[in-house]
């Protein structure tokens, strides 16, 4: 990461919320209006950040994966059936319930990254097929199930929703959250944090360990990786469904810490807009996190303008319409992938199955 | 000889077969305690799938590997380096992203906790380097190193293994003449400290300088092994192709016309942004050959690629039979009679699942007769590819199968005869022999000079300084995107040239003018 792509993403955030800050200034003051985006920011970067590191494990051990959108899916839907079979019929209480519900998503991702490990490792399908194929089979099996046990009748829910159990709380963050005025800013769920600490752990993976080394050697020049003794196969093996671990967190977040409910297609393209962090991020971890924080921005501008849509000024009379403030995320996937701000370099045998 | 003669390693009726080939059919070969031992022989000959048997890459379908006497069975490069056995690849096993300390522990690495352990990794480094006179800085980056030096960190990494056998697959391949006898030295330092060398070349020359005894491979067999004090190079090479062969290329005094290709201060960027190509001049006459010398990746490529149209220079002219055809597409640019063979044969010569009548046509296609209105004309295109193949002698099963079912030497002369069988004026001829045997490198080097003699210009970029000296008429040497100097053939030197390949030049300025 160069400082100008750092620069480039701090100027982005900040016209963002001088956007909110700008129309809402009349009714709040700015400093309440920064602290609560900055507090949406962070929480709604958590999936674009988990992914981004999702896909910056398998990558950097040379295994392009764009299943991290169906991994997402899956895993939020098996997540959150999970906490509602044990919550409304098990009788389990809600926050244990909750919790095998993420570890559910966890597992339902590293499954998928195993079959995605299988097919581009074992089996050498092209990396873009097998990645579409997990992301096709995520929205077939989620859409499928979710209509077969939840409005069948007869079904193990006799065809009504469940009261799901609710959501993870917001988790206090001691000193941080006591500070006064941006305190608020650390009150986030658990998700959320433990994305931040997955940050710093990869980061240390990756460029301290001898794990690290390995797995970048094998992304790199699997060749030279298999001539010092190191076994290319299972290292991208290992890293794949890591990678799938963390997209199975990425997709708890959805539907156990964002809103307690599952819709199909939910994940709405978070699963892609994170392989673009990544990309902007240059495959690391501090970089891919603070590009999802870019779009994380975009998102919390559009959640935050909807309290003061009165307000807006009519110069400003199209950013009423949702629908164009909805475009902003995607809109900057397009403009970051365009290569404006500089090109980025992949692993230098990303997507290559190794051919001994 | 005073060392002490013990067998370190020897292998036993090794076979090796891959669909189609044998490349190595029952062979022996031995190695002692300190020695040096050259395994020559062409490309294909079976050298190199004989010590990735050693190295554990390949597993052999018959014979025995025996250390220090007894067998051993080698399943993987890591057990090759549990015995002792390092290998220095043909084409390095760097990566260019870590640093030369990351690169030469990967694999063995030292950790404190999770940490990796850079400083003890870096002490050992500087220690090993210093011992055996192998100068590297354990904290540059493999890609900022020039390859003289990633060769040293290959052997490097290899001894920080505590390696006994070194393995060294085309060592010299990608060096300048200055870097092959800093290499020697080396080799020399390492064998007289008890270990032994395995030396792998095509190059008869080299083994005379080096080696204390030279095994010769041809087609996957041992054909016998000599000590270089017995033997003579005409004696080796035909051992080597299996006939004798003519090393030395005839042609006569050159005629040069009007000038066919004139550069004025071109300027090159490549992938990266980098400037390869920094201000280069020069000119080629008609039925003369202008030789570009220069160690692989001095900006030869992009220079070839600006000129033949695959990539837009950045500034400057390039005049071609009196059109100016700077940044002109490649269609337009062989329209005005240029030829062009291709670096990389296989990637930007053929498409290599087309059949070779389909190759024969690929600059001509859309020209009648091969095409009316629109529509290709089979009849002509498999008409020119019959007569094409004759007179080139292409030896190919049928014209129709792939062309990538051919050798190597066969799809050369497949481009040779397309390019050449238009009506040219220059010919840009890149690396056009790299990885030939001996007959097609003969029979690429007639043509040429029988294109020079017919009056056409001969642009030669090669890497190989035998065969510039022996085709050129003018030699310029690239070195870091800039022609150093140009001189005449009959008055250069090897020690010269090899001089400003390293990018010397006013040394030899002081010669001149002593």
């Amino acid at each position: 990461m160069d400082w100008r792509r750092f620069g480039f993403i701090a100027l982005i955030i900040l016209v963002l919320i001088g956007v909110v800050v700008m129309v809402g200034a009349t009714q709040v003051s700015p400093t309440v209006i920064v602290v609560s985006m900055l507090a949406t920011t962070i929480s709604v970067a958590t999936p674009l950040t988990l992914g981004a590191l999702s896909g910056i494990y398998c990558e950097r051990a040379g295994v392009v994966n764009i299943g991290i959108e169906g991994m997402m899916l899956a895993s939020a839907f098996f997540g959150w059936f999970a906490a509602i079979y044990l919550n409304s019929i098990l009788k389990v209480a809600p926050m244990p319930s909750l919790l095998i519900g993420v570890v559910v998503a966890i597992l339902t991702g590293g499954l998928l990254g195993l079959l995605h490990a299988v097919l581009s490792v074992t089996y050498k399908v092209d990396q873009i097929i097998g990645g579409t194929v997990i992301n096709i089979l995520a929205i077939g099996i989620t859409g499928f199930l979710n209509r077969q046990l939840f409005f069948e009748r007869g079904s193990i829910f006799g065809g009504q929703v469940p009261h799901a159990p609710g959501v993870l709380p917001r988790f206090h963050i001691p000193l941080l959250a006591d500070l006064p005025l941006v305190g608020r800013v650390f009150e986030q769920q658990p998700i959320a944090v433990s994305a931040v600490v997955l940050v710093l752990v990869t980061h240390f993976v990756l460029f301290y360990t001898r794990w690290g080394l390995r797995t970048r050697a094998v992304g790199e020049h699997p060749r030279a990786a298999d001539t010092v003794g190191i076994n290319v196969a299972r290292m991208r093996y290992a890293n794949v469904i890591i990678g799938g671990l963390i997209a199975g967190l990425a997709g708890a977040y959805f539907t156990l810490e964002s809103v307690p409910s599952f819709e199909p297609l939910m994940t709405n393209g978070r699963g892609f807009i994170s392989l673009a962090a990544m990309i902007f991020g240059n495959w690391s971890p501090f970089g891919a996190w603070a590009s999802a924080l870019v779009f994380g921005a975009a998102q919390a501008l559009q959640i935050n303008l909807q309290f003061f849509r009165e307000q807006i000024p009519p110069q400003w009379a199209f950013l009423q319409q949702a629908y164009i403030v909805g475009l902003v995320p995607y809109l900057l996937t397009m403009v970051i992938l365009t290569g404006i701000i500089g090109k980025t370099i992949p692993p230098a045998a990303d997507g290559q199955p190794y051919e001994k | 000889m005073t060392r002490e003669m013990s067998l370190v390693l020897q292998t036993k009726g090794i076979t090796k077969r891959f669909p189609g080939v044998l490349a190595n059919d029952h062979v022996d070969f031995d190695l002692y305690k300190g020695e040096i031992h050259a395994l020559l022989g062409e490309n294909g000959a079976g050298k190199t799938t004989l010590m990735n048997i050693i190295y554990g890459l390949y597993r052999p379908d018959a014979g025995a590997i025996f250390l220090d006497g007894r067998p051993v069975d080698i399943r993987s490069s890591k057990d090759a380096i549990a015995h002792g056995i390092g290998m220095v690849h043909q084409h390095f096993m760097l990566i260019p992203v870590f640093t030369v300390a990351e690169n030469i522990m990967l694999g063995s690495e030292t950790v404190r906790g999770l940490m990796l352990d850079q400083r003890s990794v870096a002490a050992r480094v500087r220690e090993l380097s210093h011992q055996y006179g192998l100068d590297v800085d354990p904290d540059a980056y493999v890609r900022d190193l020039p390859v003289g030096v990633q060769q040293r960190v290959e052997i490097v990494k290899a001894l920080y293994r505590e390696a006994d056998i070194l393995i060294l697959d085309e060592p010299t391949a990608v060096l300048t003449p200055q870097e092959v006898e800093d290499l020697f030295k080396v080799i020399r330092a390492l064998a007289d400290r008890g270990k032994s060398v395995i030396f792998i070349t095509h190059k008869l020359k080299e083994v005379f300088a080096v080696a204390d005894r030279i095994t010769v491979m041809r087609d996957g067999r041992v054909v016998g092994t000599v000590r270089p004090q017995e033997t003579n190079e005409a004696q080796l090479a035909a051992m080597m192709v299996g006939r004798e062969v003519i090393l030395k290329v005839e042609k006569g005094p050159a005629h040069p016309g009007e000038e066919v290709l004139r550069v004025e201060n071109l300027h090159v960027f490549d992938d990266r942004g980098v400037e390869t190509v920094r201000g280069v001049s020069f000119f080629v006459r008609a039925g003369e050959v202008l030789g570009i010398a220069g160690v692989q990746g001095n900006g030869q490529t992009e220079l070839v690629e600006a000129l033949t149209g695959l990539r837009q220079p950045h500034s400057g002219k390039v005049v071609m039979l009196e059109h100016d055809v700077t940044g002109k597409s490649p269609r337009s640019i062989i329209e005005t009679g240029m030829a062009h063979i291709p670096e990389d044969r296989q990637r930007y010569g053929l498409v290599l699942p087309f059949p070779v009548t389909d190759n024969l046509v690929l600059c001509t296609y859309y020209l009648p007769p091969f095409a009316r209105s629109g529509m290709l004309n089979h009849e002509a295109i498999d008409e020119n590819s019959r007569e094409l193949v004759r007179k080139f002698d292409v030896r190919t099963p049928s014209p129709y199968v792939p062309v990538s079912k051919l050798s190597g030497g066969n799809q050369q002369k497949v481009i040779v005869a397309r390019e050449l069988s238009r009506p040219i004026k220059l010919l840009i001829a890149n690396q056009p022999t790299r990885g030939l045997d001996v007959g097609s490198i003969e029979y690429i080097h007639k043509v040429i000079v029988r294109m020079r003699d017919a009056g056409c210009g001969v642009l030669l970029v090669s890497a190989e300084l035998d065969e510039i000296m022996a085709l050129s008429d003018r030699i310029a040497v690239m070195y870091k995107g800039q022609i150093m100097d140009t001189l005449s053939a009959d008055e250069a030197t090897r020690e010269q040239l090899g001089l400003l390949m390293a990018g010397v030049k006013e040394e030899q300025d002081a010669i001149a003018g002593q």
